[in-house]
């Protein structure tokens, strides 16, 4: 395993993987609170034409050119969906969706006519589409580093502009916050993201890498800072396992398997993250059921004394059953743990019987009067 | 700021306003007038343009003609002397933040560029969250407030703003009884300290008990001055039309009672 950090390729691709994780963890988290989870994918479709443009432009697989036509064509994307949501009825996920499959149409006529052509270098370029971190190197790093740089810091430095357009950008303009600059400063920036992460996951896979990171932080914290801390680790974590893993096993390729952890992190918060994850909902569920199970209980019970006149009346446990529909020994037992009900014989019958305590008497009388609700 | 002051005794001067939203006229050609000092309530059926007409005030629609002024100034140059307070369905209440969080942002514009708040603006939202009876939930997660409360973090956030003239955009619809009777007396307390407050309200019934002044709107300002002379049952009908039936007969029924309005 060590022996495996220490090589030189592994080393370059996984701290490709974690600059990946980072930024497009941080600037996710912006994309997924705007609503505006699919632009991630938009833009990173958008970007296969760009890529193929630069390659046209350079003549070569020459990194630079490359990733700036992707952003070029990606930012142009974002353009015409602000603009065919501006200026027409279209709905921002129409728009969003019409940009992405006409942008990715044009990438593949591009690709396609470029590998048609016959241009020794042009092997590498179908690998933008699904990913090729091998192909990263050390002198990429300093491009994805530069972008990730610049990107943390003009969140750094826009913190609190970027926070407030995000959750109110009506008050935001009333401010005389420049709303409009700042929404287009962070879709260009989830456009850098993109480009930080095309060569390691691939246009396809990129808007998992934007949008995973962001969902799984949202369920373990309540504040953005954070959020936007948890989503670059989260994504630090599953790019740097995602390259590791392909490095020990032969054949599976670093940019799917990265996607694939990302996922399983998302799964997990889903699930388990405290308040918000569904076993914690649905333990509260069972809690509220039972809960509600034992005041129909006491409530039955409170409602027999009443008619027998009898506070100290014995119900036949066979009654509630057929009474309630369901057995109820298990609600009565815990209500009994609570001091509310107490299990009592009826001579001469043997069957079990139940009777209210005086506690019980006094809590059924509480749920009686209150009104529906009255405890939320 | 060379530009002359227009209507500088007015709190608010519209005039000629036309906004429309894809060609389809939503307000039309309204002139209104609201002097300083005043509660008033701007109300008018659902659609009416309400919102619209706050917004494009607040410059977040562009009108298609008309001029607005703030104390005899464009918005933009007025905008430390005014506070607003969006309806509370407009955002999205489980952002990751915290209730003094969301009151602090209220001083965002102050702060200017870069700047984050720190303690003295801590202190302005903890007094402001005070002011609203909400000091016990600074740090509550603001998707884990009721509607209520949500209600006056909002409140609150405007209060930090310390304006000259305040519009919110219908502060009591779906609030408890207990933070309607809350919002209603903090602004109360707003204009007994001289500011405008400017309210678009739901509820006709507690029009006259609420505000002074008053601006009945339905795509063209229908009728507009002191509530005692505003609301009357034509007024009102030329607004809402059939509607204004079940309206009339429960708050007409009861004029012989003393509205109560006016200030306390
Ligand atoms: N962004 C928008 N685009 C198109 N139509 C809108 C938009 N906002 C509001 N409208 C329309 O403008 C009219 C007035 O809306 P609004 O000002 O919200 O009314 P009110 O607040 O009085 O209920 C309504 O018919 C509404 O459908
Ligand atoms: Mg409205």
């Amino acid at each position: 395993m060590l022996a495996l950090l220490g090589d030189y390729t592994i080393q370059t691709v996984a701290m490709g993987a974690a600059l990946l994780g980072i930024s497009s963890g941080v600037l996710g988290c912006f994309a997924v609170l705007r609503k505006q989870s699919l632009l991630g994918d938009t833009l990173s479709h958008a970007a296969l034409p760009g890529i193929c443009i630069g390659f046209l432009i350079a003549g070569s697989r020459d990194i630079g050119t490359i990733l700036a036509g992707a952003l070029v064509t990606g930012a142009a994307s974002a353009l015409v969906v602000l603009l065919l949501t501006r200026m027409s009825r279209l709905k921002t996920d129409a728009a969003l969706g019409i940009a992405l499959s006409v942008s990715f149409a044009i990438g593949v006529v591009l690709l396609t006519h470029i590998q048609g052509g016959g241009n020794a270098s042009q092997g590498g370029l179908d690998s933008f589409l699904f990913g090729q971190a091998a192909a990263i190197l050390r002198g990429d790093l300093w491009i994805m580093g530069g972008v990730t740089l610049s990107a943390l810091a003009l969140v750094g430095l826009l913190w609190k502009e970027f926070k407030l357009v995000s959750f109110d950008p009506g008050f935001a303009t009333s401010l005389g916050l420049p709303v409009v600059a700042l929404e287009v400063a962070m879709t260009t920036m989830v456009a850098l993201a993109v480009v930080v992460g095309l060569q390691m996951v691939g246009v396809v896979l990129m808007t998992a890498m934007i949008v995973a990171p962001a969902v799984a932080a949202r369920q373990w914290t309540h504040s953005l800072g954070g959020m936007v801390t948890l989503a670059a680790l989260f994504g630090t974590m599953a790019g740097v396992s995602g390259a590791v893993i392909s490095a020990t096993v032969r054949g599976l390729s670093t940019g799917p398997l990265i996607v694939l952890a990302i996922s399983a992190i998302v799964l997990i918060s889903l699930v388990l993250a405290p308040g918000r994850g569904l076993a914690w909902a649905s333990l509260r569920r069972r809690r509220d059921r039972r809960r509600l199970a034992g005041r129909q209980v006491l409530s039955t019970l409170y409602g027999l004394a009443a008619e027998h006149g009898d506070q100290g009346y014995r119900a036949e446990l066979g009654a509630l059953d057929t009474f309630h529909g369901t057995p109820t020994r298990q609600t009565l037992q815990q209500l009994e743990r609570r001091g509310l009900v107490a299990p009592v014989t009826h001579a001469p019958e043997t069957t079990p019987h139940w009777e209210l305590t005086k506690a019980g008497f006094a809590e059924a009388r509480r749920i009686d009067d209150a009104p529906e609700g009255d405890d939320r | 700021m060379t530009e002359p002051l227009h209507e500088p005794q007015l709190a608010l001067h519209v005039e000629d306003l036309t906004v429309s939203y894809e060609g389809k006229p939503v307000l039309w050609d309204i002139d209104i007038d609201i002097p300083p000092g005043v509660m008033a309530a701007i109300v008018g059926p659902n659609g009416a343009g309400k919102s619209t007409f706050i917004k494009s005030v607040m410059g977040l629609v562009k009108p298609t003609a008309g001029h607005v002024r703030i104390f005899g100034r464009p918005y933009a140059a007025q905008r430390r002397r005014v506070g607003y307070v969006p309806q509370r369905s407009t955002v999205d209440w489980d952002f990751p933040t915290t209730a003094l969080d969301v009151v602090e942002m209220g001083l965002y514009g102050r702060l200017g560029w870069f700047r984050r708040p720190g303690k003295r603006e801590r202190q302005a939202a903890l007094h402001a969250l005070e002011q609203v009876g909400m000091q016990d939930f600074l740090d509550r997660q603001i998707s884990q407030l009721s509607g209520g409360q949500q209600q006056r973090v909002f409140l609150a956030r405007a209060l930090v703003q310390q304006a000259d003239i305040y519009f919110l955009d219908e502060p009591m619809a779906g609030v408890d009884a207990t933070t309607e009777r809350a919002i209603v007396d903090i602004l109360h307390r707003l204009r007994a300290q001289g500011k405008t407050v400017i309210v678009v309200h739901h509820d006709l019934q507690t029009v006259r008990s609420y505000f002074d002044w008053m601006v009945i709107l339905n795509v063209r300002a229908i009728a507009q001055g002191p509530v005692a002379t505003v609301y009357t049952p034509e007024n009102l009908r030329k607004a809402y039309g059939g509607q204004i039936a079940l309206i009339e007969r429960s708050t007409f029924a009861d004029d012989a009672a003393p509205a109560g309005g006016g200030r306390d």
